[in-house]
């Protein structure tokens, strides 16, 4: 998960832990994982963050929404920067968080296995429960959705279309 | 050869295989064949667009010209474009669009990346470890994706069967291109940076072989042929894909949203 917090820098967490993330209101960016470090120099705070997928929009949004948070919380200066590696994975998202995704009508992420290539999946998705009536009988629309982290799937027992975090 | 100038020229590679087909892709949206796929058209192709910018950003930086991404992808013309002649390729060779061409295309691609960044994780850069392991991720669904499709299209019916094998015999030939290996090649895997890329020809069969098998394809023989893309000698096609992509930046220069 996130490295150990600086000395200092519990006000700035603060702060980024109600940032919601622009795509998925439910949870806020520090839940998904992707504020990986907090700085302080000589009183600015250093904020990096990670991107969940490369080509994400939402990532330069989110680097505003860091920057216009902390000043209106009074810090007059603040740095944001753009970290890689280790690369994002939705294991860095918390119980807790992916309770509130379900309550949100978001499939949560399975664990992410190093190399989904182990389980070749073809044409055969893993089972997803439904987020709405908790039915193990879905299936896969498309591996591809509404944004570059999310699988369309459907309940074949309430006939719900459902997004699914794809794990990562 | 410099190893500054060889690491430039192979960043730029990576960085514009992944522009080109990223752009391919983008010209299927609105056209897919069903609202599904051309979901996934323009998700694969976000995902290549913004590999393209690591790859693009990084080579800028190793170079030292100050030339940032937007000036790599926006004002190079077609002779310093180094992407794959495959990569470049319309969407279909018979028609405008042909959605089995286009699955194949990706599959050979997919497989391709899928060994080469395994190995580009290992590399002696930094940088280019985390932009493969980054993209990597991605292509796995990317290559589950491509492969599935292809069996489906293989393994179809009369006419997906038939339109399959014809792009897999259309396309055979310019793989061929991807295991060539140049002084570019040589210099950057004798500084660790990257893998041989005679090296990588092996796994990749080892990946693409079985989904041929599967999708009920005869893999073709291997052809004389050889393309070079990644050397700046494209075909034809490139140039017209760059006049509509490249046009904002070059009638605006420095144009921002």
């Amino acid at each position: 998960m996130v490295s150990a917090r600086a000395p200092g820098t519990e006000r700035v967490w603060r702060v980024l832990e109600r940032i919601p993330d622009p795509e998925i209101l439910a949870i806020t960016i520090t839940e998904l994982g992707i504020v990986r470090d907090v700085r302080l120099d000589d009183g600015v705070p250093e904020v990096s963050i990670t991107p969940t997928y490369c080509g994400c929009p939402a990532l330069d949004l989110i680097e505003e929404d860091v920057v216009a948070a902390l000043k209106a919380a009074g810090f007059d200066e603040v740095r944001v920067s753009r970290v890689l590696s280790p690369a994002w994975t939705t294991d860095w998202i918390g119980p807790e968080a992916k309770e509130r995704l379900r309550e949100f009508g978001i499939a949560p992420p399975g664990r992410s296995t190093p190399g989904i290539d182990a389980q070749r999946l073809h044409l055969h998705a893993r089972s997803v429960p439904c987020p709405r009536c908790g039915s193990a009988r879905t299936e896969r629309i498309s591996e591809f959705g509404s944004t570059a982290c999310k699988a369309h799937y459907r309940c074949l027992a309430c006939l719900e279309p459902f997004d699914y975090f794809k794990p990562l | 050869m410099q190893l500054r100038k060889a690491k430039f020229e192979y960043l730029l590679r990576m960085g514009d295989n992944a522009l080109i087909l990223g752009q391919r892709l983008a010209e299927w949206l609105g056209h897919g064949p069903q609202l599904e796929e051309d979901i996934a058209s323009a998700n694969v192709s976000l995902d290549l667009l913004g590999q393209a910018r690591l790859w693009l950003t990084h080579a800028g930086k190793v170079e030292g010209r100050g030339r940032d991404e937007d000036a790599l992808a926006f004002r190079r013309d077609q002779h310093e474009l180094r992407n794959c002649t495959m990569v470049e390729l319309p969407n279909g060779m018979r028609s405008e669009r042909d959605y089995a061409f286009t699955i194949v295309r990706r599959m050979l691609f997919d497989a391709y990346q899928r060994v080469l960044l395994a190995q580009l994780a290992r590399s002696a850069d930094a940088e280019i470890a985390a932009i493969a392991v980054k993209s990597g991720k991605e292509n796995d669904y990317h290559w589950r994706h491509s492969s599935d499709w292809t069996i489906r299209f293989g393994d179809g019916t009369e006419e997906s069967h038939r339109r399959a094998q014809a792009a897999l015999d259309e396309l055979w030939r310019y793989s061929a291109e991807l295991f060539v290996c140049d002084p570019i090649d040589r210099a950057a895997a004798e500084a660790r940076l990257a893998p041989a890329a005679e090296s990588l020809r092996e796994a990749w069969r080892a990946e693409v072989e079985p989904v041929i098998a599967q999708a009920t394809l005869t893999r073709p023989a291997d052809a004389k042929f050889l393309s070079s893309g990644k050397r700046g000698a494209h075909s034809e096609h490139l140039g017209t894909m760059l006049a509509e992509m490249q046009f904002l930046q070059r009638a605006y220069p420095n144009a921002r949203w």
